[in-house]
């Protein structure tokens, strides 16, 4: 494993978390397993490797969930949230069973892997579902932080962690102050959009937990009505989200995110960025064009 | 050979069952396909699960899984003579504004622990259950009910190992087997939890003798299948 700030973050968190709480239990899949030994050993009974079986993995934490305890799921996204996805509707959604649950991965993060380990649509496919909050921390610290909150819940929540992170942590809410629109930043998307920003008349805001949507606020610090917003992962995941905080105002909305395609190349996640528009230079490009040159 | 039919002397209650399933289907007598849990069901709440309405949310109670949920009828009118449902609830069935579906709702009904109908899913959950009452030192035990067609479903298999290689005592899966998995299971489905380090019993599914012995015969360290062998569905 390369250098994976949030997600070791992640675990130091739950590992503490399960030493405080008796009533949390981890479930693993394989994914991470090594990493939670020293917190299997205090508790063999609250921290359960159900092997390479997925489907199990979601079942299970129901279960936990309906016996009283509150679960935390975690492995790669693509197997946490493709794979056993009717799992999720049911065993958890159904059940109105609480859980947490923490994937890494995010969109590209082992491009080298390929596709087979790429889940850009993570967030979109959890947002199908009733009942879901969504976080998509920027930095170790949110990680943390958010991971710490859910845990202390009761309903849903999904913490999606990446390799890509923002150089400090932030607060949700008001980063910088223009007349010109809005940007959105979602997650690790925040320090190049600002970069990409730079000198530019630009409200920015950011956004880790974007399920519940403060639309509200958006909506409260909207200069003009223009507004780009940068996700992470599969792009038009919040538009429904804008449109609905924008209901009665007559807005422009430009969504940036991963694009549905198959990509089908391997490489770093610099690579993909680059191929998708979202790193720095590219965004600048794209955001200027929307917002300062308007048709 | 399957075991033949038996007939059974029951305490009063078992009598009532068609009646109350007259209740929901309108019919004076149902197919075998759609009894295939009945006797099964009625020895699990009547002589084995630790669960009343009384104590349907006490913590340290019985927990029993329909994972089939298909064919609740059964279901629904030995919860209703074991005094979870009003019987008279019962002719509501499938109505809108019933709590009573074609598949039941375990936020709906009382007495009943999930929600089910898209086949494979209790199992799982019925083993986190298992591993969540094992965790807070409860002697409660979890009872799961699936069908021999829906083991078809790859996400049984997943559990059926895990709970095998765990040694998960307390825990028991019944199979009602009414051969209708397609493709069968050749060498018995029994063997297959065996493999996986179950035990197991395999009996006439309509005899309340056999299955109140077969769902006592499980052991403290492994869990156990009971395969409850029923008539062969209609249509095949």
């Amino acid at each position: 494993m390369g250098a994976e700030p949030m997600r070791e973050r992640f675990v130091e968190t739950a590992s503490s978390l399960l030493d405080r709480d008796e009533r949390l239990v981890v479930v693993l899949a394989e994914i991470s397993a090594k990493l939670f030994a020293p917190a299997a050993a205090r508790h063999p009974a609250r921290v359960v490797n159900v092997g390479i079986r997925e489907q199990l993995m979601v079942s299970v934490a129901s279960g936990f969930a309906l016996t009283g305890f509150r679960p935390i799921v975690h492995t790669i996204a693509s197997f946490a949230v493709e794979r056993p996805y009717e799992q999720l509707k049911i065993d958890l959604g159904h059940q109105d069973a609480g859980a947490v649950l923490v994937t890494h991965g995010a969109s590209y993060d082992y491009a080298e892997s390929g596709r087979t380990h790429q889940a850009p649509e993570d967030v979109a496919v959890i947002d199908a579902l009733p009942g879901w909050d969504i976080h998509v921390p920027g930095h170790p610290d949110e990680a943390e932080r958010l991971i710490t909150l859910a845990a202390a819940g009761r309903d849903r929540a999904y913490v999606r962690l990446a390799i890509s992170q923002n150089s400090e942590p932030h607060r949700d809410g008001v980063v910088r102050r223009g007349n010109a629109g809005t940007v959105v930043a979602v997650g690790p998307m925040l320090d190049r959009v600002l970069v990409a920003t730079a000198g530019l008349d630009l409200t920015v805001l950011y956004f880790a937990t974007v399920r519940p949507f403060d639309g509200a606020l958006l909506r409260a610090t909207l200069s003009r009505p223009d507004v780009v917003i940068v996700e992470p992962y599969l792009e038009g995941t919040s538009c429904a989200e804008v449109a609905s905080a924008l209901v009665d105002v007559p807005h422009r909305l430009l969504a940036i995110g991963v694009p549905k395609l198959e990509h089908r190349r391997y490489g770093t996640i610099a690579d993909h960025d680059a191929a998708h528009g979202l790193d720095a230079p590219s965004l600048r490009l794209r955001i200027v064009s929307f917002l300062l040159r308007p048709p | 050979m399957l075991p033949s039919l038996t007939t059974t002397t029951t305490p009063t209650g078992y009598a009532e069952l068609p009646g109350l399933m007259t209740r929901m289907t309108g019919d004076e007598k149902h197919e075998p396909s759609a009894t295939s849990t009945l006797d099964a069901l009625w020895v699990l709440y009547e002589r084995v699960l630790r669960v009343t309405p009384a104590t349907a949310g006490d913590p340290d109670r019985d927990r029993f899984v329909l994972s089939k949920g298909h064919g609740p009828v059964a279901y629904y009118a030995v919860l209703a003579a074991k005094g979870f449902l009003d019987p008279e609830e019962l002719s509501t069935f499938g109505q809108s504004g019933s709590r009573l579906g074609y598949h039941p709702d375990g936020r709906l009904v009382p007495g009943v622990e999930i929600g089910s109908g898209s086949l494979g899913h209790g199992l799982g959950i019925a083993l986190g259950m298992s591993l969540g009452l094992r965790a807070q030192d409860s002697g409660a035990r979890v009872f799961c009910l699936v069908g021999d067609a829906e083991l078809e479903e790859g996400s049984n298999w997943e559990a059926i190992q895990l709970a095998g290689r765990l040694g998960l005592g307390g825990f028991v899966t019944v199979v009602i087997d009414n051969r209708s998995a397609t493709r069968g299971w050749p060498g018995g489905i029994a063997s297959r939890f065996e493999a996986e380090g179950w035990t197991s019993a395999t009996v006439d599914g309509r005899s309340h003798v056999d299955l109140e012995a077969a769902y006592r015969s499980a052991t403290a360290n492994r869990p156990h299948v009971v395969v409850a062998v029923v008539e062969v569905k209609d249509g095949r």
